[in-house]
């Protein structure tokens, strides 16, 4: 038959497609080269870079201070988030024990921002497997919570409210009651949500068996967060290894075995329902006392000291120019960031800057899985896969 | 299993010529082994079922310049099983080349493959037996390795004459 022979001719030669730098379902600038069996995916060759600023290298040139903004824009969705990495990492290279409250604000504004990164991807998840409707209406809750982080510190995307030892300021007046009138109704939107995508046959289709990433896979290819709870694995640290208090809330961890693109959604929409839990914990039982730890020469002092007492105003001056002089030694600390496991690696060697600044970037390494889980299928759902990956591709350059 | 008793147990399988140096610091240890034990030290860590550490969360580099030997490879290890930490060093000189060399752990730890490249680039520390030894993050053309401590943070392009001037430099000349 002649024409099946020119058929397996064409077969015969594989075809190799770019994608990006600017496709929009790269939610940044990334590119991959894939190699293309008719429509089945044979070889993907990610290409990284884009995005790369040299945040190491410009943290090891800052002092300890003037890190925390450039933290909280490494993951810009989940910007509390990385500053609660990176302080714990400095309060434990200065030994500084952070009191009650600011441990539990920080909690709040962490989860705060798990929904904030969560939402955003759901958004944009459905929008990239061709639902166009759920973005409008997670936008409208991440609004809310935008509005939250202005009201208690300034910034809407970026806070930069943490503080080596606790936090800038107290919580503003009103915070609370609007933080508990959030957690109240968002319960039911997430059920509208699932509404939109859980049981709708086109969604289930679409990201259903797609992207199978299988437990050893995950662990092997250091997968983390709800890449590898989708897998079945409960590594969640938070309850593995508790931080900022994080062993006095009662939650769940979100676990799914079905190992595919879908089962990465579920883990995600558990955890919205999961921090929204902690969070009215959180302000349920807000202890009181001070915001910030005392410590001299490595925690700013209380406002209102600088303008009335002397040697406040000396201390804040001293660190404010030079800097904290931390002791030599090397620390490392690791919290749960929406993509995972969020490191921060500090070697200092007794100035007022780390000497060495490593970053532990969660959808860095979840990337690194991409080639496994898309290998074998077809090309439309490579779309889906990297979506389902949940990357920020400011944390995956640096 | 607590970092001290990690790191006895080390000792015991490895000895003392191996444990070279272990700096507990705020209950974290880290152990300096030989560049050319790490594979041994690595696959024992992975393997023993006490220690099993099965997850790698980054392999990375600092460099001590100018001290000798310049850099320092470090592994950060996790037990999924046992929900314990590890620090596991090398030292690696430089060589009459310009590079660090050490064995690669892709064979034990896949996720090593994307932190190898990244610390190759950015510190010139030559991974051996990397399966993929190509650049990450930065351009191809650079032979340059800006994580290094003698790597200025800026200047001009006389400061950084091995940065290969880029097409937007090119464009950014007067044209006559």
């Amino acid at each position: 038959m002649p024409e099946a022979a020119t058929r397996i001719d064409r077969r015969s030669e594989t075809l190799e497609l770019n994608i990006g730098p600017h496709h929009p379902s790269t939610h940044g600038v990334f590119r991959a080269v894939v190699e293309l069996d008719g429509e089945i995916i044979t070889k993907v060759t990610p290409y990284l870079g884009y995005l790369h600023r040299g945040y190491e290298k410009t943290c090891e040139n800052k002092t300890y201070h003037n890190v925390i903004p450039l933290a909280e824009r490494c993951d810009y969705m989940a910007a509390s988030g990385n500053s609660l990495t990176y302080c714990m990492a400095m309060e434990k290279l200065l030994d500084i024990e952070v009191p009650e409250r600011a441990q539990a604000i920080r909690v709040i504004m962490a989860e705060l921002s798990r929904i904030f990164s969560h939402l955003f991807w759901l958004g944009t998840h459905g929008h990239d497997v061709g639902a166009i409707t759920p973005v409008i209406y997670c936008l409208r809750e991440r609004e809310d919570i935008m509005n939250l982080f202005e009201l208690t510190a300034g910034g809407r995307l970026m806070p930069n409210y943490l503080r080596i030892g606790g936090l800038i300021r107290d919580l503003e007046d009103g915070f609370v009651e609007r933080v508990r009138a959030f957690t109240n109704i968002f319960d039911s939107r997430v059920d509208d949500y699932e509404t939109l995508l859980t049981k709708n046959p086109i969604y289930v289709d679409r990201t259903k068996g797609v992207g199978v990433l299988k437990p050893e896979d995950a662990v092997a290819l250091g997968a983390s967060g709800p890449m590898i709870r989708a897998t079945g694995i409960p590594l969640d640290l938070r309850k593995t290894q508790p931080y900022s208090g994080y062993e006095q809330y009662d939650f769940d961890v979100a676990v799914e075995t079905g190992c595919d693109s879908y089962a990465r959604y579920l883990v995600r929409i558990k955890e919205m329902r999961e921090s929204n839990r902690i969070i009215r914990q959180a302000i349920d039982r807000l202890p009181g006392g001070p915001i910030r730890a005392t410590k001299p020469g490595a925690v700013f002092p209380p406002q209102e000291d600088i303008y009335t007492r002397m040697e406040s105003l000396i201390h804040h001056f001293m660190l404010v120019v030079e800097g904290i002089k931390g002791p030599v030694g090397e620390v490392y600390q690791a919290t749960e960031s929406p993509r995972g496991e969020l490191g921060c690696y500090i070697v200092s060697d007794g100035g007022p800057k780390p000497y060495r600044l490593k970053w532990r970037g969660p959808a860095f390494v979840n990337l690194e899985s991409l080639a496994v889980m898309s290998e074998g299928s077809f090309l439309a759902d490579f779309i889906v896969i990297l979506s389902s990956v949940d990357i920020v591709l400011a944390e995956v350059d640096r | 299993m607590d970092q001290e008793t990690i790191k006895e147990k080390l000792v015991s399988k490895f000895g003392d010529e191996v444990v070279q140096s272990a700096v507990a610091f705020r209950d974290q240890v880290a152990v300096t082994v030989p560049k050319d034990r790490i594979l041994d030290v690595c696959r024992f860590l992975k393997e023993d079922p006490e220690l099993l550490f099965d997850f790698l969360s980054f392999v990375g580099g600092v460099d001590w310049y100018p001290k000798e030997p310049r850099f320092e490879v470090v592994y950060q290890l996790y037990s999924l099983k046992h929900t314990h930490r590890f620090r596991i060093k090398a030292n690696v000189e430089m060589a009459e080349d310009g590079l660090g060399h050490i064995d690669s752990v892709v064979p034990i730890w896949p996720t090593a493959n994307w932190h190898e490249r990244e610390t190759s680039e950015m510190f010139g520390i030559t991974f051996l037996n990397h399966p993929d030894p190509r650049k990450l993050l930065l351009p191809d053309p650079w032979n340059v390795y800006p994580l290094r401590k003698d790597f200025p943070l800026e200047g001009t392009e006389e400061d950084t004459p091995d940065l290969p001037r880029t097409a937007h430099a090119a464009l950014d000349q007067p044209s006559e």
